[in-house]
């Protein structure tokens, strides 16, 4: 049975790699600070007693006041997984975080479709263009405030 | 002397009967061989995730029906068990049971398809493929008794399936598992040692283990490239934590063992279908006090299961009214597209279309 941690493991996994990153902790999930992203995601796949090396699922999704992404992450070695999140900017202005393709080659297409339907841009994502949409669609059809 | 080439862009698909659907790629020629791939999608995409957050909970199930429609049964399972986490709901024993049987015999149903157009893109035009359709047409009737659908089962609800399984199912499905193993050996006479199966399959497609998990790719193409995960045994939902069988695995990971996995996981769902049959008691397929209209508390979930391509969840979050907030599908078909251009570089035209084959997708999952 895979082993999902509750929000406090994670807190206490990710302050062994960077003890300002987490924002705040939930039942199942921490949010951490999008600008220490992606040095924790690499820890969280390269060090001893996490190797998260299997990106589940990485979506986001549009909270009104501001846009979250969650990460689903599975260590194939250890059997356990973890879920963490973050908020990307304030508001809705023009949300942003880092891209993590570098470290998990999976989220090469999810990125991009986040990118298209929900419109967050991925800092140094190689090809980041739209995904199911063509090039001239206006919009991001998953945001809640998208007229039909 | 050595004869000067260069190379040509050219669009394959999306109208083309390799591309099982409508999946384009943009492939760039030097004389036969692959230089650079780029798949082009979007062709089939008619926004599910947005109109589920439209739907009640109870009505989204018939959008999951068109995703991956050759596998329905388990995109209904995997869509369910994320509402009833969500909702707190405990399943009936009988419809866990009956979903499961409905899962494993959908798992038969989508590697048989997997398989028989793999050989189809090789070039034995439509024989095998029709051995393969053929057994798949009895799974297909099975779910007419079962829900009255062949193809769009919508089948499940949250706590069960909607519907007991009528008597004539249970002698159907017998028979089947009787006359299941014979045409499995038929098809791997014909095929898993056929000498021109070997030459156009054996080495070609190679996917290396550490680059599979990397690139967030599951199922049996993980499999074959000898990474031992099953979701049905590593974290087991429904009841599959009763059940006792064992995971083929592939050395190389080429195109040979991703067709030799799916053979021996149809064979191996044979036998959970029947440990299945065993399990399953009389009682009701669905608890009473689950309503209709389910409406389950502020939060998120996400359930993992092994559907035939791959690792399939959805991620719901509810704001605690009678639609999901948000519903996004991990879509196997897609993820595991990610390293084609990887596959196929080096390779001749010919073996683009059994590398894709290979890989099985489902084009109304990628685009959903």
């Amino acid at each position: 049975m895979t082993k999902c941690f509750s929000g406090e493991k994670i807190c206490e996994l990710i302050d062994e790699i960077n003890p300002q990153s987490v924002v705040s902790t939930n039942s199942d999930s921490v949010h951490i600070q999008p600008e220490s992203a992606l040095s924790v995601f690499s820890e969280l796949k390269n060090k001893e007693n996490c190797q998260f090396n299997l990106l589940n699922s990485l979506t986001a999704v549009d909270y009104i006041d501001h846009f979250e992404m969650v990460y689903h992450l599975t260590s194939t070695i250890h059997n356990h997984s973890i879920v963490i999140k973050i908020i990307c900017g304030e508001g809705r202005k023009e949300p942003k975080v880092s891209s993590v393709v570098n470290i998990w080659r999976g989220a090469d297409l999810q990125e991009r479709e986040v990118w298209d339907l929900m419109g967050i841009t991925f800092e140094n994502h190689p090809n980041l263009k739209r995904l199911l949409l063509w090039e001239e669609f206006p919009g991001h059809p998953l945001r809640k405030d998208y007229l039909r | 002397m050595s004869l000067r080439t260069e190379p040509v862009t050219m669009n394959v698909g999306p109208i083309h009967p390799s591309t099982h659907g409508v999946f384009r790629m943009r492939v760039t020629f030097d004389g036969e061989e692959i230089v650079d791939v780029e798949p082009v999608i979007g062709y089939l995409h008619r926004g599910s995730e947005k109109l589920a957050e439209e739907r009640t909970y109870t009505q989204v199930v018939t959008l999951t029906d068109r995703m991956d429609y050759v596998a329905s049964m388990t995109n209904n399972q995997s869509y369910i068990l994320s509402v009833e986490k969500l909702a707190g709901i405990t399943p009936s024993p009988r419809g866990v049971w009956l979903r499961m049987i409905a899962a494993e015999l959908q798992r038969i149903a989508s590697h048989a398809v997997a398989n028989g157009f793999l050989i189809n893109d090789l070039g034995a035009w439509h024989t095998p493929l029709l051995y393969m359709l053929r057994e798949r047409e009895k799974i297909l009737e099975m779910f007419e008794m079962l829900c009255g659908a062949r193809i769009t089962n919508s089948y499940l609800r949250p706590g069960g399936v909607f519907m007991d399984a009528p008597d004539q199912f249970w002698p159907a499905l017998n028979r089947f598992l009787d006359e299941m193993p014979n045409r499995i050996d038929d098809i791997e006479r014909l095929l898993t040692t056929n000498e021109i199966v070997l030459i156009r399959t054996q080495n070609v497609g190679v996917l290396k283990k550490d680059e599979c998990l990397n690139a967030s790719i599951t199922g049996p193409v993980l499999r074959a490239s000898g990474v031992d995960w099953d979701l049905r045994d590593k974290n087991p939902y429904d009841y599959y934590d009763q059940i006792e069988f064992s995971r083929p695995l592939g050395e190389i990971g080429d195109n040979h063992d991703r067709f030799l996995v799916r053979i021996f996981e149809m064979r191996e769902s044979l036998k959970i279908l029947r440990q299945c049959i065993e399990n399953i008691e009389p009682g009701p397929v669905r608890p009473k006090e689950v309503p209709f209209l389910v409406r389950p508390p502020k939060g998120d979930s996400y359930v993992p299961i092994e559907s035939p391509k791959g690792e399939l969840g959805f991620y719901l979050v509810s704001d605690g009214g009678i639609s999901p907030f948000r519903c996004h599908v991990r879509a196997p078909s897609l993820i595991n597209l990610t390293l084609l251009r990887e596959m196929v570089l080096g390779d001749k035209i010919a073996d683009l279309f059994v590398t894709f084959g290979s890989i099985d997708v489902n084009m109304g999952e990628v685009d959903r």
